[in-house]
């Protein structure tokens, strides 16, 4: 068997995901990704267990691997019990370890979710932590969220919230012990690798591009990757 | 096939859930969008019905977003979880209840994949130790916070001062109930009623005077897609499926939409709102929207509780079509106050969306 199937079948969401597919579309049918773009985890699946080397590395580099949103209808369906949202999973750790992801457009948000979702994480213990992010990045929030933000700690305050707060409560203040723990945790068992793996990548890329990089989300490479769409992804 | 022969093994099935003594965590989407809800689900856990729920400081995010926006490799976040059970073993629970859907998915999913391969639990056990210092026990029993409020939804609706029905008609409200994904498409055996048809919801709708409405694209996603929404340039595949959704339940008149996830009523809140600006399109009456609740505010709402309190001031889509069907009584002029009626302005209004 050739080197990058190996390396999925280590992943132990490759174990769970694929049993043998049959090929008969049902993930295809009910998959949310498929209808928007041009996707088709039936295809995915089919190309992982041809072990053909080559796709597989087209796979690693392509557009395709991005467009799950990782709903896991699939695997309700699969009447083999395959899950091709599991493989998409191991698929996209793999292009990161490998730094396949930067070759396509979709591949490169990566370094978008690593500075918010990420690194709010490790700063304050919460994957979401909407305190000053404004409807510039979410127009879609309306003006309740203007009126929100405006207005912030008197609105948790009248919610119940213990915000910045000691002790237990809605966004209380995480002690620095506990997110000293995450951030050991995310030392030891690679996390801090693959946030590293995709800053380096990202970073070769934005050179590769004449794109400017730098820290946190004002500059070129950030806001390129975070708002620019080629519309080349969905169906006409 | 025989579908209510199928239908009705589903309906039967009933997981098993915890009747005191649990260990809450709260959802990171929850606290940032929907405040009101984790304090009217402690207030109604222990207050109303006297239970036992504890809160340790210290825990933090499941890292679940991160995990399935693929910029946190597995075995981080089972250690992460691993270090969620550790907070609770110390703290003398066994019976652990998330307050998200996806978390709820990420801790049924990391004890199925420790059942089929110990030899990952033994290393994020090594892992955690090294990492922390600390040792764990796994849950004895897990259970969503929606599966808690479903066991109790007859003792809620015992106390309950309002019904889901029409003040004025007698007639109960329509109600399109929306399960987040990872409730129990994963493993359906773990949420209440499967995948197909999920009882969990209208276990409480049912109960507390309710109609279900049955629509085609019921169990469609509500479009989060993680990296779908969380970058912006891929957002219109977010907007693409609460659209198709809209379009759905639009013809069936719904009264309202219950959620069991953190993300989804924002998405559904929030889109009706985007659609409304981006193509002059309502879906509720007189130009407004379907108003989007979670499940915590509904059982707030039946209980009495203020509207207020509740948090419903948060949504863009305005709720009180809703209260006024009831006969729930409010204060529209508090709406936006803070403690102590401080005054903090008014939201602008939509361009189109009524509110």
């Amino acid at each position: 068997m050739g080197e990058l199937y190996n390396k999925l079948k280590e992943d132990i969401r490759f174990e769970e995901g694929v049993v043998a597919c049959i090929n008969c579309g049902t993930c295809t049918a009910i998959c949310a990704a498929a209808e928007f773009y041009n996707y088709d985890p039936r295809m995915i699946v089919d190309t992982v267990q041809s072990r053909d080397e080559e796709k597989i590395l087209e796979l690693l580099k392509s557009e395709t691997i991005w467009y799950c949103g990782e709903c896991m209808s699939c695997k309700t369906r699969c009447p083999r019990g395959n899950a091709p949202g599991l493989v998409i999973m191991a698929l996209r750790s793999l292009s990161q370890d490998l730094g396949y992801f930067v070759e396509s457009e979709k591949g490169r948000q990566q370094l978008a979710l690593k500075r918010t979702v990420g690194e709010w994480t490790l700063k304050f213990g919460y994957c979401l932590y909407l305190e000053g992010v404004g409807t510039d990045l979410h127009p879609e929030q309306g003006p309740v969220w203007d009126w929100k933000q405006k207005n912030w700690k008197d609105v948790f305050e009248r919610l119940g919230a213990n915000y910045q707060g000691d002790g237990p409560g809605i966004l209380r203040k995480i002690p620095e012990e506990a997110l000293d723990e995450i951030r050991k945790i995310f030392e030891v068992t690679g996390g801090k690798e693959r946030f590293d793996k995709i800053e380096e990548f990202s970073k070769k890329k934005a050179e590769e591009l004449g794109l400017e990089f730098g820290d946190g989300m004002d500059n070129e490479y950030f806001q390129t990757i975070y708002k620019k769409n080629s519309n080349n992804h969905t169906a006409q | 096939m025989n579908i209510d022969g199928k239908k009705n093994i589903w309906k039967e099935y009933q997981k098993e859930i915890a009747d005191d003594k649990y260990f809450y965590v709260r959802s990171c989407v929850r606290q940032n969008f929907f405040p009101g809800s984790e304090t009217a689900f402690l207030n109604i856990m222990r207050e109303e019905l006297g239970k036992d729920v504890y809160e340790h400081p210290c825990h933090t995010t499941c890292t679940g977003i991160g995990y399935h926006s693929d910029i946190v490799p597995m075995e981080t976040m089972m250690t992460v979880v691993a270090r969620q059970f550790a907070l609770m073993t110390e703290a003398g629970y066994k019976n652990y209840v998330p307050s998200c859907v996806t978390s709820f998915g990420i801790y049924t999913e990391v004890l199925d994949m420790w059942h089929h391969f110990p030899e990952t639990e033994k290393k994020v056990r090594e892992q955690l130790k090294k990492a922390t210092g600390r040792e764990f026990e796994k849950p004895e029993n897990l259970a969503h916070a929606s599966d808690i409020i479903f066991k109790f939804r007859k003792e809620i609706g015992a106390k309950a001062k309002y019904k889901l029905v029409n003040h004025k008609t007698g007639k109960p409200l329509k109600v399109v109930e929306h399960i987040g994904c990872h409730y129990s498409k994963m493993f359906p055996n773990k949420g209440v009623g499967g995948a197909e048809y999920p009882y969990v919801l209208i276990g409480m709708i049912e109960e507390w005077g309710g109609e279900v409405i049955d629509y085609p694209e019921r169990r469609h996603c509500c479009g989060f897609g993680f990296r779908q929404y969380l970058v912006q340039a891929n957002r219109g595949y977010s907007l693409a499926c609460s659209h198709k959704k809209f379009e759905s339940m639009e013809p069936f008149k719904p009264d309202m939409i219950i959620t069991n996830c953190p993300g989804c009523p924002m998405f559904l809140d929030r889109w009706q709102y985007a659609i409304s600006e981006m193509q002059g399109k309502t879906y509720g009456e007189n130009g407004q929207g379907i108003p989007v609740f979670t499940y915590e505010e509904v059982a707030g709402l039946v209980l009495g509780y203020d509207p207020w309190d509740l948090g419903l001031q948060v949504h863009q889509v305005s709720c009180e079509p809703v209260l006024d069907k009831i006969g729930i009584t409010y204060d529209p002029q508090k709406k936006y106050d803070g403690v102590l009626g401080k005054k903090l302005g008014v939201p602008e209004k939509p361009s189109v969306l009524k509110v």
